[in-house]
């Protein structure tokens, strides 16, 4: 294999990995947007009033590209509401209270099966997303002709600071991921899976390679912790040396690539029939006052969950989903957990302190760390001179937003922002040079 | 409490560098090397050094109020250019001149092409080589090492020892001559990851080779040739200046084999004495060009096949 690619030597902060998931207070409410995945928003089947279960069907898949929505409660749907999510696009909310009992849904019972078609429905049917926080149905991304698939890749890199979820499932869920990976040999005739995990995390590699014991199909592929392995396509070049096209998608070379929670629950849905309604999130950051790996309903109110963990210590003057690399920040502790929701952190003052941003000085860190040798700074140049033809050359289209760039900056700048608005402008420049060819 | 939650966008940590850091870095890594000079040359060195420094420093605070920008001083930069420049100036240089050239290198390089980290060439390498051609004899008399090397290149008899040039007692411009100063400057620009190596070794490598064959394998001469002539400030501390430099490693080792070969042709073939600070303004001219043949690939491509 060619040489690694570049990345940040980010600080580790996996103060939660030792500590086992614990279960969560049965929350009173909580509020599910039914936009917790890519693509279109799913359609409410529930009205106010209307009684649920835990696992009971209440927004249905809208297209292709959507998943089903179930409740993670038992209770009462109060109202059916609108709400901004915080990528600025607003979405209906289902508001359920509940009833405290966490009933399950008397229709809940394991799938049948018996084929191909049968386990993508089945993956259909539990909702699930993936769960690195990306948040694409996973149905979609599976329902590929088989023969295509040369490698899955299971993603257990985690890089991200302080998030353990992925960690625990891994060390807890073994046997979960090992059912699903059944599956996916038995009717998706895969024939080699890759567990791609980083190598600061001893236990997880442990369990794994346990896991691929006796089985020749299965490799664990112990990769340096540098900042951003899990990268879906630095995972697929660090695994197997292939490199993903631009515009392309990783089947385009043979790989699905797949968060190995994702796996853990399409195992468990095939075991007992739950759909995706409670994720496993790690609470922590400086204001936190005890980290946890904590398991939640889905729709539960960040509130919530920091009283579970002790509340604050200091107050939280950032609070954000996910890591703190590519997290998306939220302006206040009432937003719910999400389905894509691996962690929420929580930020003191000092932690939460923005730099003032200088001019560059062209010291060339930022060029010299992107995993994807894309340049920064030519791209903010070519925002500031709005020149779309330079920030593709400069290779703006090839961000995934990973944040080495704002990340090294000794000047601050915020890099990985204007590659973001630099791909914003592609996108319109691609369309209006369609639409000059719709013209011709 | 709810409404105090900061927004903003990721990443939301920070290696906690600055360029301030990155300036006072540079600064203390030279300041062996200003030590050296105030020993070898006398206080009159250190007044030369301070008549820079606040001169820059002035310079830009006063341009900053004129054109009505944020003062720009607390990033050290000029700082640093002063630091340099007076470095790079003999001890017996009358201080008008030395504020002229300080004036110079801070309005006319870098303020009037806007700033910090938008200035074409190195202010104080353009700085010095302003001096040397507007003060005619003077500037030429005040930097006997290399107008040896230029007149008769590193011929035996005029030329210090090798020791001599390694602790740098011996006649040049006050931060030049102690190659030992440098080098502990230049260990700890290492460790603090403020540069690479591919620069310095790249530049001092390629005088060293080309200077041993013209000097057919005489390594006393080619020894000589690195240590002289301000060859070491000029490719540890000057040729490394980020803003005029190349970001990538294949740029840098261009541009250093580039220097290299021109101080060489300058000190063998020309009549200027000043071979490192021409070989360095003239590699800051073609850094974009290097930065064009040496952009890294874009991983996976720019555009999609089809």
């Amino acid at each position: 294999m060619a040489l690694s690619l570049h990345g940040a030597h980010v600080p580790h902060r996996k103060n939660t990995a030792n500590m086992p998931a614990v279960r969560i207070d049965t929350p009173k409410s909580v509020n599910i947007p039914v936009l917790m995945h890519i693509g279109k928003p799913s359609s409410p089947v529930v009205k106010a009033g209307d009684h649920v279960d835990v696992g009971t069907l209440i927004a249905k898949q809208e297209g292709t590209i959507s998943v089903d929505i179930h409740s993670s409660v038992s209770g009462t749907v109060k109202k059916i509401d609108e709400t901004l999510l915080s990528n600025g696009s607003t979405c209906k909310l289902i508001v359920i209270e509940s009833d405290g009992e966490m009933r399950v849904d008397a229709n809940i019972a394991p799938p049948s099966i018996n084929s191909k078609d049968e386990l993508i429905e089945a993956i259909r049917a539990s909702g699930i997303v993936g769960l690195g926080g990306a948040g694409f149905p996973t149905h979609v991304k599976f329902n590929v002709d088989p023969s295509r698939i040369e490698e899955l890749i299971i993603n257990g890199a985690e890089c991200e600071p302080y998030i353990t979820s992925d960690t625990r499932t891994m060390i807890d869920r073994a046997d979960d991921m090992a059912y699903a990976i059944g599956l996916f040999k038995k009717f998706l005739g895969v024939k080699k899976i890759i567990i791609g995990i980083e190598n600061n995390k001893p236990e997880a590699i442990e369990s794994m390679k346990k896991l691929a014991e006796n089985d020749s199909e299965i490799t664990v592929s112990v990769l340096p912790a540098i900042y951003p392995q899990g990268g879906e396509k630095v995972m697929i070049y660090h695994t197997t040396g292939k490199i993903v096209p631009l515009g392309k998608l990783p089947i385009d070379v043979g790989c699905i690539v797949t968060n190995c929670t994702t796996v853990a629950d399409i195992g468990r849905y095939a075991k007992t029939g739950m759909p995706l309604v409670e994720k496993c999130i790690t609470v922590d950051g400086s204001a936190v006052n005890e980290p946890k790996n904590v398991i939640v309903p889905v729709g539960t109110s960040m509130e919530d969950v920091f009283n579970f963990c002790g509340g604050f210590k200091s107050e939280p003057h950032k609070v954000f989903y996910g890591g703190p690399m590519m997290g998306v920040t939220v302006p206040d502790i009432g937003q719910p957990i999400l389905k894509n929701t691996n962690a929420v952190i929580a930020f003191n003052e000092k932690d939460s302190k923005l730099a003032e941003s200088e001019a560059c000085i062209r010291c060339g860190k930022c060029i010299n760390i992107c995993p994807f040798g894309i340049n920064p700074p030519a791209i903010e140049r070519a925002l500031r001179e709005k020149d779309p033809e330079r920030m593709i050359k400069y290779g703006a289209s090839a961000c995934m937003e990973c944040g080495c760039c704002s990340y090294v900056c000794p000047a601050n700048r915020p890099l990985v922002q204007r590659n973001r608005l630099a791909k914003g402008e592609i996108k319109e420049h691609y369309a209006r040079q369609a639409a000059k060819e719709a013209k011709k | 409490m709810a409404s105090k939650l900061r927004l903003s966008v990721s990443p939301h940590v920070h290696t906690h560098e600055t360029v301030t850091g990155i300036m006072l870095d540079v600064i203390i890594s030279l300041l062996p090397a200003t030590i050296a000079g105030t020993i070898i040359f006398g206080w009159r060195a250190l007044l030369v050094v301070a008549a820079c420094v606040i001169t820059c420093v002035l310079s830009e605070f006063i341009f900053n109020k004129i054109v009505k920008e944020k003062p720009t001083i607390g990033d050290l930069s000029a700082a640093v250019t002063g630091l340099l420049l007076g470095l790079n100036l003999p001890a017996n240089i009358p201080i008008w001149q030395a504020v002229i050239g300080s004036v110079f290198a801070i309005i006319i390089v870098k303020c009037f092409f806007g700033g910090m980290g938008c200035n074409l060439v190195n202010p104080a390498i353009t700085a010095r080589v302003f001096m040397l051609v507007a003060f005619g004899s003077m500037a030429t008399a005040a930097f006997p090492v290399d107008a040896v090397s230029s007149a008769t290149p590193l011929s035996a008899e005029q030329m210090p020892s090798l020791t001599t040039l390694f602790f740098g007692n011996y006649g040049g411009a006050i931060g030049e001559t102690c190659t030992l100063a440098l080098i502990i400057g230049f260990i700890y620009l290492l460790v603090r990851q403020v540069i690479t190596w591919h620069i310095p070794v790249a530049y001092i490598g390629t005088v060293f080779l080309f200077t041993l064959v013209l000097e057919g394998f005489d390594f006393v001469a080619a020894l000589s040739a690195i240590m002289a002539g301000g060859l070491f400030i000029g490719a540890i501390f000057m040729a490394t200046d980020y803003v005029t430099s190349p970001e990538t490693p294949n740029g840098k080792l261009i541009f250093g084999l580039g220097a290299g070969i021109i101080t060489v042709m300058i000190r063998q073939w020309g009549n200027y004495p000043e071979g490192v600070s021409f070989a360095i303004l003239l590699m800051n001219i073609l850094d974009p060009y290097i930065g064009i043949w040496t952009a890294r690939k874009v991983f996976g491509g720019v555009k999609a096949d089809d």
